[in-house]
C-alpha cells in the first residue's frame, strides 16, 4: 500500500467491510452458546477486537490517514491497555497467595 | 484602508485563516476530534475495567443478571448499529464525490437506523423494568414499600447458586453467602449494565443530534469533494459509539452465556 493521503476507499471496500462485521456478530453470538469454559470470554472478545479494528482501519479511514494520527491513536490504545492489564494482573493475582 | 496584504488567490470559504490548506486543515480537524475519541475510550475503559473486576468479584452473581438480559435483541441491536455504521462511511464517500442527494438520504438512513437501536434499548430497560431489575429496589413494575420487587431478585439470587462452583463451598477463603445476599450482588451487575448501556445510550442521543445538523447543512449543498470535514467528524464519533457497543455486546450479553442457558 502506497502511503498516500488522498486515496479514499470505495464502497465496494465498505460492503466488505459490512459483510465481516455482520459474520463476525453472528459468529461471536453462535459461539457465546457453546461451553468453551474460560475461553469463552477470550474468544468473544477477540472477535470485537477484530471487529473494532476493521472499524477503526477503514470506516474511521486510520487506515489512509497521516503517521501522526496513527502513532497518537496507537498510543491511547497502548494507554487503554495499560489500565486494563494492569488492573486486572492485580485482582487477579490476589487469591494466589494464602492468606 | 491601507492594504498591506492583498491575497491575490482564490480560497474555499470553508477554510479557516491560520490554515495554508483545505488539506492541512482537514489534518488538524481529524488529529482534534481523535484526541478526543481517544478520552472517551478511556472513560469508557474505566467502566470496562470496574466491570471486569467485579465481575471476577461476584462471578455467579454476575452470570445470572447477564444471562436475564435478552441476547436476542441485544444481537439485532448490533447488527442494526453496525448497518448504521456502513451508512455513515457511505455518507462521507457520497460528499467526497459530490453526490449530494445520496449523501442527505444516507445520513437520514444513518439516523433512522439510530434511532432504531435507542427503541429496541428503550423495549430493553421496560424489560428490566417489568422483571424488577432495576437496582436500588425503589423502582419496578409491581413496586412496594414492603420488598415486592424482592421475590423475583431472589430466583436470580438462586440461579447465581446454582453457578456457584461446588468446590467453592469447602474453600474457607470463600465466605459462604446465601441467595439473598447473591440477589443483592446481582444489582451490581445492573449497575454496570445501567451505567455502560445508559452512558452509549447518550452518547446515541448526542449523535443523532450531531447527525441532524449536518443533515441540515448538507441539505444546503455545504459539503463536496473539497470540503466534508464536517461530515467526516461526525462520522467518527458515529464510529466510534459503534465501536463501544462492540465490546459491550459480548461483555454484557455474551460471556456469561454459556453458564446457563438463554
Amino acid at each position: 500500500m502506497s502511503d498516500q493521503s488522498h486515496s479514499h476507499p470505495t464502497p465496494g471496500l465498505y460492503l466488505l467491510i459490512l459483510g465481516a462485521l455482520v459474520v463476525g456478530t453472528c459468529l461471536t453470538w453462535g459461539i457465546a452458546f457453546v461451553d468453551l469454559g474460560k475461553w469463552n470470554p477470550v474468544v468473544a472478545l477477540t472477535i470485537a477486537v477484530v471487529k473494532a479494528v476493521l472499524v477503526i482501519l477503514f470506516f474511521m479511514h486510520v487506515h489512509y490517514s497521516s503517521k501522526l494520527t496513527k502513532l497518537t491513536i496507537s498510543a491511547g490504545f497502548f494507554w487503554l491497555l495499560i489500565m486494563i492489564t494492569m488492573s486486572l494482573s492485580d485482582y487477579l493475582t490476589r487469591t494466589f497467595l494464602p492468606q | 484602508m491601507s492594504t498591506s496584504q492583498t491575497t491575490t488567490t482564490e480560497h474555499h470559504p470553508a477554510l479557516a485563516h491560520q490554515f495554508d490548506s483545505m488539506e492541512q486543515q482537514q489534518e488538524a480537524s481529524t488529529f482534534g476530534m481523535w484526541v478526543f475519541l481517544l478520552t472517551e475510550i478511556m472513560m469508557f475503559g474505566g467502566l470496562f475495567t470496574a466491570y471486569l473486576i467485579y465481575r471476577l468479584k461476584y462471578y455467579p452473581a454476575f452470570v445470572a443478571g447477564s444471562t436475564s438480559i435478552s441476547v436476542s435483541w441485544g444481537f439485532a441491536n448490533t447488527l442494526v448499529l453496525i448497518a448504521s455504521s456502513f451508512t455513515m462511511a457511505m455518507t462521507v464517500w457520497a460528499a467526497q464525490n459530490g453526490k449530494r442527494k445520496v449523501q442527505v438520504w444516507l445520513l437520514l438512513a444513518t439516523m433512522i437506523l439510530g434511532a432504531a437501536f435507542l427503541g429496541v434499548k428503550a423495549k430493553e430497560y421496560y424489560d428490566k423494568w417489568d422483571e424488577c431489575h432495576i437496582p436500588g429496589h425503589v423502582i419496578g413494575k409491581g413496586f412496594n414499600a414492603w420488598g415486592g420487587c424482592s421475590a423475583t431478585n431472589k430466583s436470580l439470587g438462586n440461579i447465581a447458586e446454582e453457578i456457584r462452583d461446588p468446590k467453592e463451598h469447602g474453600n474457607p477463603n470463600v465466605t459462604e453467602v446465601s441467595a439473598e445476599q447473591t440477589a443483592k450482588q446481582t444489582e451490581i451487575f445492573f449497575s454496570f449494565y445501567f451505567a455502560m448501556t445508559g452512558l452509549h445510550a447518550f452518547h446515541m442521543v448526542i449523535g443523532l443530534g450531531l447527525l441532524a445538523w449536518l443533515l441540515l447543512r448538507a441539505k444546503s449543498g455545504e459539503f463536496g469533494p473539497a470540503y466534508y470535514t464536517p461530515i467526516e467528524l461526525g462520522g467518527l464519533y458515529w464510529h466510534f459509539v459503534d465501536i463501544v457497543w462492540i465490546f459491550l455486546f459480548p461483555l454484557l450479553y455474551l460471556i456469561s452465556r454459556h453458564q446457563h442457558g438463554v
